[in-house]
């Protein structure tokens, strides 16, 4: 078995983190050094725009890891990137002091508003950046442990799962719409000043939040390569594909799913919490079912259980969505994304990436059977794509 | 563990007076049967006879209202839980061939091999050069050799049924539940494959559930028929087939 690393990374996840690293530091570069005007030089607007899809890019891929690959499909995530985003705009908030419209040191304006006589003893630590940012791991990784700790464990499966991922993200978004749930309301958190100390609208600040989320990215990736690459990762696919005789073989696949839904829950939070110092805000409305059934359909476009493909699937149909909702054609954005999904299902129920690979892989498989044998053994590992449809 | 101080029985499994009803319908009935310890014991008998229901009881996949399920004479088996009951040695081959399909052979081997199951044992794993040996004997027994790097998916209807007996082999149980092994071959894999049980009983137990007289003939074991999720005869293939309840329930005049 080659090591950790050389095993992840085949050709095109190496073409990938290249394309992700040269924009992670080309974006940045032309926002700060060129000139503003200039045709390379790409507005702040823009860079901000780019690190939010870098950042659904992230949270594909942490539903790619469990969809793709082990066959949960969850339609709550967005309740895991929502609660790291929290976490940070917790950070955020206690980081604007004083600043505030009430000019309370301690209490952010919305609790002043409200009258809390206090800080809420859960808001204790945040202003410790090292605190939110475990934190930002620990919430979604906890409650994902929990939930699937209670749901695998039962044997929770398939469409029911998928309800029951509904449910949670819809009941914390009615959660944290109440006042006095402690986070905000339905104003949410915003107005954010500093974080670690930079000026959040500062164009340095947001360059190295770009340059950040795509590292960010690159790790994901990284891990969730080394997983599926990994015997564990053949444990998982079995696990897709046939459970029973999984646990027949003698394994206990509901520690299996709850690694991996755990892990992909961190992955999450960690997008939500790069997510908020880039959009400013963070408000219950992230909860909203409709934001994880549509972070599926990225991945769905992009192609299941490819990784690459849920990537690129976040930021094509996110691209698609800035482009329609800025024309005249903004109100028909939710049915172009219904038209999206039901072509894609029925024209490439690959999805993008998987698409490309059925198309490259007896070209490549081709041209290795012409060279060493050696090599053909390796690939072999390589071939056995994921199965896209249940 | 939930051993008993002393064994109750020489037997390798052991069932005595199971019970089990879905919604009223009685699958199993007063099931008692044992399973000498390198033995292979054929069951036939008609459909909804209980057969399936019978492995999944033994395997954990039902749990009985009542009666005794012990293997090796101390472990209960109903008190466990599929996994487990793999870990101890129970290896199971379902009717319809269940693979991992979207995976080569090899790797389907891989996965059956009875080495540490745990995440993080899965996680960190490196093959070994027993391990290797090990996958590398089994495909040479079930001659896809040639095949090992093809997906599982892509294999004919006997030859899945194969690589499942294969994946059996690779878990090295104690016990191997066989669920009708040759559905769907042809003559000459239903021979090959006969050779390949017996082959494989020479040091583990079996038991194999079959329709086809002929294959199970060519076993010339033990054979038991279940009907209405009882026993209703055992014997020798002769004795059985000239019971006249065997005859009339399940052969056909």
């Amino acid at each position: 078995m080659p090591h950790v690393l050389t095993r992840s990374l085949d050709r095109s996840a190496t073409i990938f983190l290249a394309v992700v690293a040269t924009i992670g530091f080309l974006i940045p570069l032309s926002n700060l050094l060129l000139p503003a005007g200039s045709m390379f030089q790409v507005p702040t607007y823009l860079v901000a725009l780019f690190g939010k899809y870098v950042c659904y890019a992230i949270l594909a891929l942490s539903i790619d890891l469990i969809w793709g690959y082990c066959g949960i499909l969850s339609l709550g995530h967005g309740a895991f990137f929502a609660l790291g985003g929290y976490a940070m705009g917790m950070y955020l908030m206690r980081q604007i002091g004083s600043r505030g419209v009430y000019g309370n040191p301690v209490l952010p304006d919305f609790m002043v508003f409200l009258n809390y006589p206090e800080l809420p003893w859960y808001w204790y630590g945040f202003d410790m950046f090292w605190f939110a940012a475990v934190m930002v791991l620990l919430v979604p990784g906890l409650l994902a442990f929990c939930f699937g700790w209670l749901a695998f464990r039962s044997r929770v499966t398939g469409v029911y799962l998928s309800i029951i991922t509904q449910a949670m993200t819809y009941a914390l978004l009615l959660a944290f719409f109440r006042n006095d749930f402690g986070f905000g309301g339905n104003n949410g958190l915003t107005d954010f000043k500093d974080i670690l100390g930079f000026n959040v609208q500062a164009d340095g600040t947001r360059a190295a939040l770009f340059l950040l989320s795509c590292l960010a990215l690159i790790i994901a990736f990284l891990i969730c390569r080394a997983v599926v690459t990994s015997k564990l990762g053949k444990v998982l696919i079995a696990v897709r594909d046939a459970e029973s005789r999984t646990r027949f073989l003698g394994y206990r696949v509901e520690s299996y799913k709850l690694f991996v839904f755990t892990l992909s829950a961190c992955m999450a939070g960690v997008a939500g919490a790069l997510y908020v110092p880039q959009v400013g805000i963070i408000n219950p409305g992230e909860f909203a079912p409709g934001n994880s059934i549509e972070a599926v359909i990225w991945v769905a476009v992009g192609g299941r259980g490819t990784l690459i493909g849920a990537a690129l699937g976040a930021v094509v149909v996110n691209y698609a969505k800035t482009v329609f909702t800025s024309g005249p054609l903004a109100p028909y954005w939710l049915f172009m994304l219904g038209a999206l999904f039901i072509l894609v299902t029925l024209l490439l129920p690959k999805g993008i990436m998987g698409t490309f690979n059925a198309w490259w892989e007896p070209w490549k498989a081709q041209r290795i059977s012409v060279n060493a044998e050696s090599t053909a053994l390796e690939d072999g590992v390589n071939v056995s794509k994921p199965k896209p449809a249940e | 563990m939930n051993a008993m101080e002393t064994r109750t029985t020489s037997a390798l499994l052991y069932l005595d007076g199971v019970h089990v009803s879905f919604d009223g319908f009685h699958a199993i009935n007063n099931l008692s049967l044992t399973l000498e310890p390198g033995e292979m014991r054929a069951i036939i008998g008609p459909n909804g006879a209980g057969k399936t229901t019978m492995m999944d009881i033994i395997t954990g996949k039902t749990k009985p209202d009542e009666g005794e399920v012990l293997f090796d004479g101390v472990t209960d088996l109903t008190r466990l839980d599929e996994t487990r009951i793999a870990e101890l040695g129970i290896g199971r081959k379902f009717q319809k061939p269940t693979v991992f399909e979207s995976q080569t052979i090899q790797d389907n081997l891989l996965l059956a091999l009875n080495v540490d199951h745990s995440v993080r044992g899965t996680l960190f794993w490196r093959e070994t050069r027993d391990e290797s040996e090990r996958i590398e004997r089994v495909l040479e027994t079930i001659r896809l050799k040639d095949a090992r790097h093809k997906l599982a998916g892509s294999l004919s209807h006997g030859q899945k049924q194969w690589l499942e007996i294969g994946m059996l082999l690779a878990q090295d149980p104690k016990l191997l539940l066989v669920d009708e092994p040759v559905a769907g071959m042809t003559d000459v894999e239903t021979q090959q494959t006969a050779e390949l049980l017996k082959e494989i009983n020479k040091d583990k137990t079996i038991m194999v559930v079959e329709h086809d007289m002929t294959f199970v003939r060519e076993l010339g074991v033990k054979v038991t028929c279940l009907h209405e999720g009882t026993v209703l005869a055992e014997g020798t293939i002769d004795q059985v087939s000239s019971n006249e309840r065997v005859i009339e329930v399940y052969l056909g005049r």
